[in-house]
């Protein structure tokens, strides 16, 4: 009985820290050349509205979620404007790409509160879905879940072992020594920004296609902030991304559990549970992660040559 | 034809006003445009904007009234951002300053308003202030990163607030509404006159010109803008720059709790959860247009407060989503902020050649 419970727990973690994983891997993939994007709470809130307009029109979840992914990456744009071309300051443009992306989805998105749409379904995994444990934790799932799994390993292959990505976090440590060695610096910063937007949206759009299939207001409820701390915790490595996301995912489903089985300690206080844990996942990596740097070159905008 | 970028040599000086107008028409331009789209008539809107913020007296007091805490967040913010210290966390310092207050309001309603009034600003200060000070002090002594810690802060304030509001502090009478009672007659701040503005308008005014006298004229000040500017620089001329970071933050905090205390005490007259409008996110966009200065932020926080009367009346008349104002506070932000490379820069057309 108790294993029980725990396995569903655990599952749920998986399932509830997907949105975080994917939008934490995005903020890696943008911070690993540089350019710092403080808007993943907007974007990902447009990345779930274009997700659940879209769906709800084609009838198509796949549909919803390239949608999603769309969007946030032509919001990730307008920073990428902002700041690659504009050379605005970065934590000021994300700000502000958070403040308006969190008032487009509303603006657009007050009609549809409440109103459901077709999302994914669960797709259990032939064989694997049988393994003991593991099958019910890990493969029981959406097919969004599955793809989440792929992609950390993909990104981390990606910085690793490609000359792209390896061209990437040069850019983001040292652009000038890049820029000599005749990478195209303002190039692979816009990949940054665009890609990094991508999989932000993908988060977003995880949250009403999968997670739940309808519309709110402020839907993302600060995840988009979590995985800029994530950022952080993982010390800019994807494969530790999952860790991080899970463990929110596990906390914010244990807060969930609990006020549904009527406890009787106030909502308020397990909502805090979350943004708690947040500063204190930042405690930890600043205490343990001395030596472990961001990329050098991380906010600091690449002036235009004469 | 393509484009090439100088440096500017000289400074601009008028030419940068004429910027910042630029790119205020483009982002009102672009507000037009997606009012357009949602199938509501641009123009009518815009001035429907307009009149509602500043077109009647009814209209300025409700600006002034929404300037009032939004000018005391946006001074906090703006003394912090001159050490370069990323306070974010305007919106729960309020949300602290606000319970402080009312906890004094509920917990001594006996005494005199004379006693009364002053205490709960002080407990709005200290609130909020010890609110601020918890990311410094992990800032200092962990180096962790005070932007998500302050943007945490927020939400956990704001929860902390509906906690007392939902609980404790709930109203018997209230009918099941989250709220606190109505607090006695000592611990409201007086109306002037016969407007609805009230005398935090006078606190307001005195903390602004504290500030500005504080940041340009004071070796305290002084020191802030050097340290901000180059924290390298500053350690070796042996500014105290830990000291700084605790000081701004405390103060910061401590105006935010301010702005906190005179909404729940001057314009609700009790605690409840529709006290938090994001005045402490609006306070970052008034401190960064306002480029710090702190008589400037004044000048920016009416703007921006117009900025919300005038959309309440956009959303009566036309039936526009209230977000709609928080889009133009993000586009005029991002254009505010593009347009800035003007003043550095200038584009050239040439032949290619």
């Amino acid at each position: 009985m108790t294993a029980e419970i725990v396995i569903a727990l655990l599952a749920a973690a998986v399932q509830s820290g997907t949105p975080i994983l994917y939008a934490t891997l995005g903020e890696i993939f943008s911070e690993r050349s540089g350019v710092l994007n403080l808007g993943v709470e907007g974007i990902m809130l447009i990345g779930a509205l274009a997700g659940f307009i879209t769906a709800k029109a084609t009838g198509a979840p796949l549909y919803g979620f390239l949608a999603g992914g769309v969007c946030g990456a032509l919001l990730a744009a307008v920073h990428g404007l902002v700041c690659l071309f504009f050379q605005g300051n970065q934590v000021v443009s994300g700000l502000a790409l958070t403040i308006l992306g969190t008032g487009l989805s509303s603006f657009w998105g007050t009609p549809f509160i409440g109103q459901r749409t077709v999302g994914f379904a669960k797709l259990p995994l032939p064989l694997l879905s049988e393994i003991p444990l593991l099958g019910d934790i890990f493969f029981r799932h959406d097919p969004l879940i599955y793809l989440s799994y792929l992609l950390a390993p993909l990104m981390w292959a990606f910085l690793r072992y490609t000359r792209w990505g390896l061209g990437l976090r040069a850019v983001g440590e040292h652009p000038e020594a890049a820029a000599a060695a005749g990478l195209r610096v303002l190039a692979y910063r816009w990949a940054g920004v665009l890609g990094g937007g991508v999989l932000m949206g993908f988060g977003g759009a995880y949250l009403s296609l999968a997670y739940t299939h309808l519309w709110t207001n402020g839907l993302s409820a600060g995840r988009g902030w979590i995985a800029v701390a994530l950022v952080i915790f993982t010390f800019w490595r994807p494969g530790r991304a999952i860790l991080g996301a899970y463990l929110f995912g596990g906390v914010m489903a244990f807060q969930l559990r609990l006020q549904a089985m009527g406890t009787t300690l106030p909502s308020s206080l397990l909502l805090m549970l979350p943004y708690g844990l947040t500063i204190a996942v930042l405690v930890f990596s600043s205490w343990r992660g001395r030596g472990t740097e961001a990329p050098a070159a991380l906010g600091i905008n690449i002036e235009p040559r004469e | 034809m393509r484009v090439q970028v100088t440096k500017r040599q000289e400074p601009l000086g008028w030419g940068s006003c004429f910027i910042f107008l630029g790119a205020l028409a483009f982002s009102l331009a672009v507000s037009a445009a997606l009012l357009g789209l949602q199938g509501k008539p641009p123009v009518t809107g815009i001035r429907l904007l307009f009149a509602g913020a500043f077109g009647s007296p009814w209209a300025l007091e409700d600006c002034l009234l929404k300037a009032v805490p939004i000018f005391l967040c946006a001074l906090g913010v703006a003394v912090a951002f001159r050490l370069q210290i990323w306070n974010l966390g305007a919106e729960g310092q309020f949300a602290l300053g606000a319970i402080g207050a009312s906890w004094v309001a509920l917990s001594f309603p006996t005494l005199p308003g004379r006693y009364l009034l002053p205490l709960m600003f002080l407990a709005a200060a200290l609130a909020g202030g010890l609110w601020g000070l918890i990311p410094a002090v992990l800032k200092l002594g962990l180096r962790v990163n005070e932007i998500i810690v302050t943007l945490m802060l927020n939400y956990i304030g704001i929860l902390i607030l509906e906690y007392k509001v939902y609980g404790a502090w709930k109203d018997p009478g209230s009918f099941g509404f989250p709220m606190t009672p109505e607090f006695p007659a000592a611990a409201i701040v007086g109306s002037i006159g016969a407007t609805r503005l009230n005398w935090g308008l006078l606190v307001c005014l005195a903390a602004g010109a504290a500030i500005a006298l504080f940041l340009d004229h004071t070796r305290l000040g002084y020191e802030l803008k050097a340290s901000g500017e180059n924290i390298r620089a500053a350690r070796y001329a042996r500014l105290p720059y830990e000291r700084l970071v605790l000081m701004v933050m405390a103060l910061s905090g401590a105006l935010a709790g301010w702005a906190g205390c005179l909404e729940a005490s001057g314009s609700l007259h009790r605690l409840q959860p529709t006290i938090m409008v994001g005045y402490g996110y609006t306070a970052i966009v008034v401190a960064w247009l306002a480029r710090l200065h702190p008589l400037k932020i004044a000048i920016a926080a009416l703007l921006l407060a117009g900025l919300r009367v005038g959309v309440e009346n956009l959303h009566l008349d036309l039936q526009v989503p209230a977000a709609f104002g928080q889009i133009m506070e993000g586009l005029i932000l991002l254009t505010v902020l593009a347009g800035n490379f003007f003043k550095d820069y200038r584009l050239r057309w040439r032949e290619a050649g």
